[in-house]
């Protein structure tokens, strides 16, 4: 077996006072060595383990041949934002995991399986720069037809996407003042550089879409009034906007912070360039994050470089009441945060936040924990030990425990039927919500999922929507 | 999100108030009382509610009023008629319940003043008996004094000076019209040592007391939780729970300190200010 192509990185020492891209991604002859690792396996498994299907053979036999363009619009046909991909799928959980390569029962990929997210990012890249774009698929029924999309995340973007290529006439409504939802206030420009976000957003706009910003359907204007307006269906891309909390006592002190709020005001609005731009963010002399997810790898990352930056001794650490090999976050982000000096505390439980006479955060007091039997989530459970009760130093603390549904819209929407999460529910088949037309998708459906997870879902209800919209034209 | 007009209410040294009206028919056809909207003067700007004051559906523009207080207020005080503002979200929050409480009393400091301008013109169509109570350090920062008597059957003005009005606070007004006759609501909006003055007085009279917070906020629309206050021992999100609550339940102390977690920043900034533009 030929070994792994190792990726380049930038060295741990240059990239931590800095927000530029760690990854620095294959070259082509590291492309090459590692597309000729490829099986080309007679049954491709891990295609199943694409949310959206990617024919991933078929694009890493066409790099094997050097042709990129093939190996690009065949990333295409599925998936149109391969550089976005590339960098933030959470690849050992999917397609790496399913590759042969992947010794059978792991919980993630092994080392050994084709590194697929990183062969697509070379593809992604090339295309993008080389401008070959994807060809309209031109159904003239269609056009002319208007579907509204509310939410620009991996969901919205996906879908608009999908739908613009059949010519349809896609608006997409944001409420931020910039698009990419969580691709661009929760991934950190560090693991996708804004120039990529941009390029691949500004794509579909070649594809005909356009995207009002600071718009909010539920508050700027309702669900009903789109249909009146026109748009003949509706998606629903609006994400799980909702940050979860702790609970616990002194958990609204000062600079306890929401992974949301943190990430939102790094990376939409650009705090870590501040007095240039104008959201200040602080920094602490020990920044602590709670979770285990990649928003507290993301969280930890930024904190540390802004340490870094802040001239502050960098003491940034995650506390998780598991252990790492229960953390849902990649594993290349776990390996990214530890060479970057994150520290790790394991199987930890936080009780209560301390603050100062201005109302700050100084201590965090945490209980000792052990793994129990296995939860709902089939991982085991920690569990408390008693008078294991411990007190460290946090003047900056960061909750990345999960995000629940934003309810603006469903709270004023009747009809549109949530479960008992306030997530949207839909028939699985097509994403079609209780109402007609109406279709939703990504993390306001089912909860927090990953971004590829979202874009299938985009993808699944753009079909639907095409197929809404032909059995309606036939109708009339 | 065009600058139409724009008018200097107050200039004084330390303290300059400033109303715009925007051109934004969309939100101004939904706007109503109590709700807000989320501005970003420029791409590098911060993102800062601010009250709507008013809504003109008619010519699809709404009004705003903001004091400047930091960077981002005091950049937006630079803008002028003809210029657009780089973001404008909204409308926000909860808008006010408006109908018939009866008799209702409305106390505004400050700049908070301007926040309680629509909510009594409404509550003045609705039939509902209106008295206003203004605060104000002296009489030159004192604003909309002839709109507010206009909508108000009744009208007091306490200054800390004496300048104007009844020399004291508006709580000693309140207090006083609350042991004189029978009030169904007081509606309180100002800085927050005022708020929480007010809900101390109207406790004793034990008359339902709802407040306008004004905490930090970043989205507006609870994604991120930075707006967070205490409400009768339950989290809430002042953006999209609030921004109105019931004064008696509010953990005063604990918004006060939020308020002030950037303090020391912004300081520094403030006089970046003068190279900022």
């Amino acid at each position: 077996m030929k070994e792994v192509i190792k990726i380049r990185e930038v060295p741990a020492s240059q990239r931590s006072s800095t927000f530029d891209e760690v990854v620095l991604g294959y070259g082509e002859q590291e492309i090459l060595q590692e597309a000729a690792r490829c099986l080309q396996c007679k049954n491709p498994v891990c295609i199943q383990g694409c949310p959206v299907g990617i024919d991933i053979k078929k694009f890493i036999y066409h790099i094997t041949k050097k042709d990129y363009a093939a190996s690009y619009l065949t990333i295409k046909e599925k998936n149109n934002f391969p550089s976005i991909c590339g960098r933030v799928c959470p690849a050992e959980y999917q397609c790496r995991k399913s590759c042969i390569l992947t010794k059978k029962g792991s919980p993630f990929a092994s080392e050994q399986a084709i590194n697929i997210h990183f062969l697509e990012r070379f593809v992604g890249d090339y295309g993008n720069k080389e401008k070959i774009g994807a060809p309209k698929e031109g159904k003239d029924e269609l056009a002319g037809q208007k579907v509204a999309v509310v939410g620009s995340g991996p969901a919205g973007l996906c879908c608009a996407g999908e739908l613009a290529r059949k010519g349809i006439k896609v608006t997409i409504f944001e409420s931020l003042h910039e698009p990419g939802g969580v691709l661009r206030y929760g991934i950190p420009p560090f693991r996708l550089p804004r120039d990529i976000l941009d390029f691949e957003i500004k794509y579909l706009e070649k594809l005909g879409v356009t995207t009002i910003p600071n718009y909010i359907i539920g508050k700027t204007k309702m669900l009903d009034e789109l249909f009146k307006e026109g748009y003949s269906a509706v998606f629903l891309g609006l994400g799980a906007g909702t940050p979860s909390f702790l609970n616990i006592a002194g958990e609204n002190l000062g600079n306890v912070y929401s992974a949301n709020e943190f990430l939102t005001r790094v990376n939409l609005m650009s705090a870590f360039k501040y007095p240039e731009y104008h959201t200040p963010v602080n920094v602490g002399k020990r920044m602590i994050i709670i979770g285990g997810g990649n928003t507290a790898m993301d969280a930890a990352r930024a904190a540390i470089r802004l340490q870094n930056m802040s001239g502050i001794k960098p003491n940034t650490a995650i506390f998780y009441r598991r252990t790492e090999i229960e953390m849902p976050a990649r594993r290349l982000e776990i390996e990214h945060a530890k060479e970057e000096g994150i520290e790790f505390e394991f199987l930890v439980q936080p009780v209560a936040f301390g603050g100062d006479d201005n109302g700050h955060v100084r201590k965090l007091r945490c209980l000792r924990c052990e793994l129990g039997e296995p939860d709902a989530s089939g991982r085991r459970r920690p569990v408390a030990i008693a008078n294991s009760e411990f007190e460290t130093d946090c003047d900056v603390a960061i909750i990345a425990v999960g995000l629940q549904a934003n309810t603006v819209l469903t709270n004023v929407t009747p009809g549109l039927k949530v479960d008992k999460y306030k997530d949207i529910i839909v028939d699985p088949e097509t994403m079609q919500t209780s109402i007609a037309g109406v279709y939703a998708g990504g993390d306001i459906v089912g909860g927090e999922g990953t971004v590829i997870e979202a874009m299938s879902m985009g993808k699944k209800a753009s079909v639907a929507i095409v197929d809404y919209l032909k059995s309606k034209a036939k109708k009339v | 999100m065009k600058i139409l007009s724009k008018k200097s209410l107050v200039s004084v040294p330390g303290s300059k108030v400033t109303q715009i009206v925007l051109s934004s028919p969309d939100i101004a056809a939904k706007a109503l009382p109590g709700e807000f909207v989320v501005i970003m003067a420029d791409k590098k700007g911060e993102r800062v509610p601010l009250t709507i004051v008013n809504a003109d559906k008619k010519n699809g523009t709404v009004t705003l009023i903001f004091q400047e207080a930091g960077l981002s207020t005091t950049l937006l005080g630079k803008m002028n008629v003809g210029d657009s503002l780089y973001a404008m979200v909204g409308p926000l929050g909860h808008a006010t319940p408006i109908k018939n409480y009866g008799k209702i009393i409305l106390v505004g400091g400050g700049v908070g003043i301007a926040e309680i301008y629509p909510v009594a013109a409404a509550l003045k169509d609705a039939g509902n008996h209106v008295t206003t109570i203004l605060g104000a350090r002296s009489k030159d920062i004192l604003i909309l004094e002839q709109e507010l008597k206009k909508a108000s059957d009744e009208f007091y003005v306490a200054t800390d000076d004496g300048s104007y009005g009844v020399k004291g606070f508006t709580t000693d007004l309140l207090r006083e019209r609350l042991s004189k006759g029978s009030y169904d609501v007081v509606y309180a909006v100002g800085p927050i040592p005022m708020m929480k003055k007010v809900t101390a007085v109207t406790k004793e009279f034990n008359v339902k007391t709802v407040v306008s917070l004004n905490a930090l906020m970043v989205d507006g629309t609870g994604m991120c939780g930075g707006c967070r206050v205490t409400i009768g021992g339950q989290v809430k999100f002042t953006c999209v729970d609030g921004p109105e609550f019931d004064g008696q339940l509010v953990d005063w102390n604990e918004l006060e300190k939020r308020n002030k977690v950037y303090f020391g920043k912004e300081k520094h900034v403030c006089e970046l200010d003068k190279v900022a533009k």
